[in-house]
């Protein structure tokens, strides 16, 4: 089993006929199980046309009822985004992976509020993606870095995610499933809804934790942890050396107010009974030693 | 990005805020003019630079004539003001505000921010305005009233006034404090604003309701919406190293080490900083090169930390995943041909065709030191940079 999605999972693609929706849809479909996954691509102006043999839709309504497809990723450009995973939740899909990068913080506002009460899911914006290693990658990572075990990875950078997953490859560590969360202020799935996942999955034996300074998410993650967690958990978190005031990049990864610091969020993580590490060349050698 | 107080209250004044009146003057001659316009008999020389602490560095005055005026302006504009925002080099002041003074009755804080846990617009409001709100939170958190937003209905009259009486506002003045808290909400709203704060909001001896001063900040993933925002960038407020960086899309913030790093992604950026302290050096630069890196860009990346004089010494970090090994380790060669690298270069490769990438760096010929990990990687740049320094002392 897996968390979020697996071999079973139909997928279709907002954004498939644009730059990188077919770069990234091709290199999806063409990993593990991805052509029996990607079925499908939405675009308004193209339906009744097709991305190499995906037939596109001209919404994601019509995707999903001749498809069946339950999920869909997005990268449509960021102006457009919010309104793309307004779509995908009117139209009652299961789960939205949101790629796109600098989706403008009000747009995203105004659509989680659209969300509540809602059943879908959303991870991202800004994000990766999510891979069950030799069955299905929804997003941009690397799927040749990854395979199956029973390791989960929840992360809120996407390259810091390929480099726990390197780490525990060059231990013999597959993953059950990895899932990048994004790093923008205002998104969906946090790292204790993906940890209250992986708690449940009975084919995940223990759990990597990397977050990023600002705002309080891992510290929430950690409180959680320490009250439900059946399975080891380690952690590390990236930006001790981030000065305040400044945007490390990501949106949401800025220390204000004195608040979101590094240091901080690994006291309470630390509090919280999680192993962390302040090495980050030892976040796989620290889960091994947890096992 | 920012912008200065007077752009900020310019902004504030279209939906409503009220603010003292005021003109921003770049000489002493204007800053003489507008005093005369503005009329009165006392007025605030406030110095436009962006960051706080402005008044503890001596950089706001309340002047009692216009000869006072003309020598607070003469002294302010050129000074480097030092505050506990700038650093100790400080920040030379070339814009000023000469606003009308204000009869001050009673100093109060309104600040909006976007709360990641509740995903709202919030408002926060305290009695005690004029401190730092960090303070206020720490000693006082009980002053602090918080109302999360409801983006449907936007801060509704009764949560105005409700907040309002919380923060000590008198009656007669609670239907102006209502637009101000109001205004302020569309502002932040409308222009996409990721903060504001008014510190000190006033009440004068009249009753009325005005922004003593404003900070904005606006969300930068939004600013294709906002051209006139755009417009309102004062490119000497930032560092230039900043700036040209954004030019080739780089994600560069400069740091005070020796230290430069390069990197593929914000995490494995931070991570390598990170590293770099772990092993007893500071970082010179946080530097995302991003997804899609070419060579040109990195060259770019290059040029950018070699111009930081303190850099003796640099540490690329890459994990290959679409963006191959080989693809950076030439444009690595590339760059430090190009630049006739004179400081040590550790470069670590990890992921999509690392061997071929190490193979490509070994037989460049430049002394370039491969290692491992990350943590070997940070361990050989430090051990190169203080070998280095040992030698030269």
């Amino acid at each position: 089993m897996s968390i979020l999605i697996d071999r079973n999972t139909r997928v279709m693609t907002q954004g498939i006929t644009g730059k990188t929706g077919a770069f990234h849809t091709r290199l999806c479909r063409d990993y593990a199980d991805g052509k029996a996954c990607f079925v499908a691509g939405v675009n308004p102006s193209k339906a009744g046309e097709n991305f190499e043999g995906i037939p596109i839709y001209g919404t994601v309504r019509d995707a999903k009822q001749q498809t069946g497809a339950t999920v869909s990723v997005i990268y449509v450009p960021p102006p457009f985004a919010a309104s793309a995973i307004d779509e995908a939740v009117d139209a009652d899909l299961d789960l939205v992976i949101c790629i796109t990068e600098g989706v403008p913080v009000r747009d995203m506002i105004a659509t989680r509020n659209r969300m509540r009460g809602k059943k879908t899911i959303l991870v991202g914006p800004n994000c990766p993606g999510v891979i069950t290693p030799d069955e299905i990658k929804i997003g941009i990572m690397p799927g040749h870095i990854h395979k199956k075990g029973r390791i989960g990875v929840v992360s809120r950078s996407g390259t810091l995610t390929y480099e726990a997953v390197g780490q525990l490859m060059d231990l013999g560590l597959g993953q059950s499933t990895c899932v990048g969360i994004g790093g923008d202020p205002v998104n969906g799935l946090k790292h204790v809804d993906v940890m209250r996942l992986f708690n449940d999955d009975p084919d995940t034996d223990a759990v990597i934790m990397v977050g990023e300074i600002g705002g309080d998410d891992e510290e929430t993650c950690a409180r959680w942890i320490k009250a439900y967690m059946k399975k080891p958990v380690v952690g590390f978190i990236a930006g001790v050396t981030a000065p305040p005031g400044k945007r490390m990049g990501h949106a949401g990864a800025i220390i204000s107010g004195g608040k979101g610091t590094a240091t901080e969020k690994l006291a309470v993580m630390e509090e919280c009974g999680i192993k962390v590490t302040r090495n980050p060349a030892e976040m796989a050698t620290l889960l091994k030693s947890v096992l | 990005m920012n912008v200065h107080e007077y752009q900020g209250k310019e902004i504030l004044r279209k939906f409503g805020v009220a603010t003292p009146r005021g003109v921003p003057c770049f000489s002493v001659a204007e800053a003489d003019a507008a005093a005369r316009q503005l009329g009165g008999k006392v007025w605030v020389v406030k110095a436009q630079i962006h960051a706080g602490g402005r008044g503890k560095g001596g950089g706001v005055k309340v002047a009692k004539s216009l000869q006072e005026v003309h020598d607070f302006a003469t002294k302010i504009l050129g000074m480097t003001l030092v505050t506990h925002q700038t650093g100790p080099e400080g920040r030379l002041v070339r814009r000023l505000l000469v606003e009308e003074g204000a009869d001050i009755r009673k100093e109060l804080y309104a600040g909006m921010v976007v709360d990641r846990s509740t995903q709202r617009v919030t408002l926060m409001a305290s009695s005690e305005g004029g401190m730092e709100i960090e303070e206020v939170a720490a000693q006082h958190p009980e002053k602090i009233h918080k109302v999360a937003i409801d983006p449907e209905t936007g801060l509704t009259e009764r949560q105005a006034d409700e907040v309002a009486r919380k923060i000590g506002v008198p009656d007669a003045s609670i239907v102006q404090a209502r637009a101000f808290m109001q205004g302020l909400y569309r502002a932040f709203v409308e222009c996409d604003a990721s903060l504001a704060e008014i510190n000190p909001l006033i009440i004068t001896g009249r009753g009325d309701v005005l922004a003593l001063d404003a900070k904005l900040n606006f969300d930068s993933n939004a600013l294709f919406r906002h051209p006139d925002i755009v417009a309102m960038r004062d490119l000497d407020e930032e560092d230039p190293a900043e700036v040209e960086a954004s030019k080739y899309d780089l994600s560069y913030i400069s740091l005070g080490g020796n230290i430069g790093c390069l990197v593929n992604g914000a995490g494995l950026a931070m991570a390598t900083m990170d590293t770099i302290k772990l092993f007893g050096a500071e970082p010179a630069n946080f530097l995302d090169v991003g997804g899609g890196a070419t060579a040109q860009k990195v060259t770019e990346a290059f040029k950018l930390m070699l111009k930081n004089p303190a850099v003796k010494g640099i540490l690329v970090n890459i994990f290959g995943g679409i963006m191959r090994c080989d693809t950076i380790a030439e444009g690595v060669i590339a760059a430090a041909k190009e630049v006739k690298l004179n400081v040590p270069l550790v470069v670590r490769m990890k992921g999509t065709n690392e061997d071929l990438g190490r193979k490509a760096l070994a037989a460049s010929g430049l002394p370039i030191i491969s290692a491992d990990n990350m943590a070997d990687a940070a361990k050989k740049i430090v051990a190169a940079v203080n070998g280095r320094q040992g030698r030269s002392t």
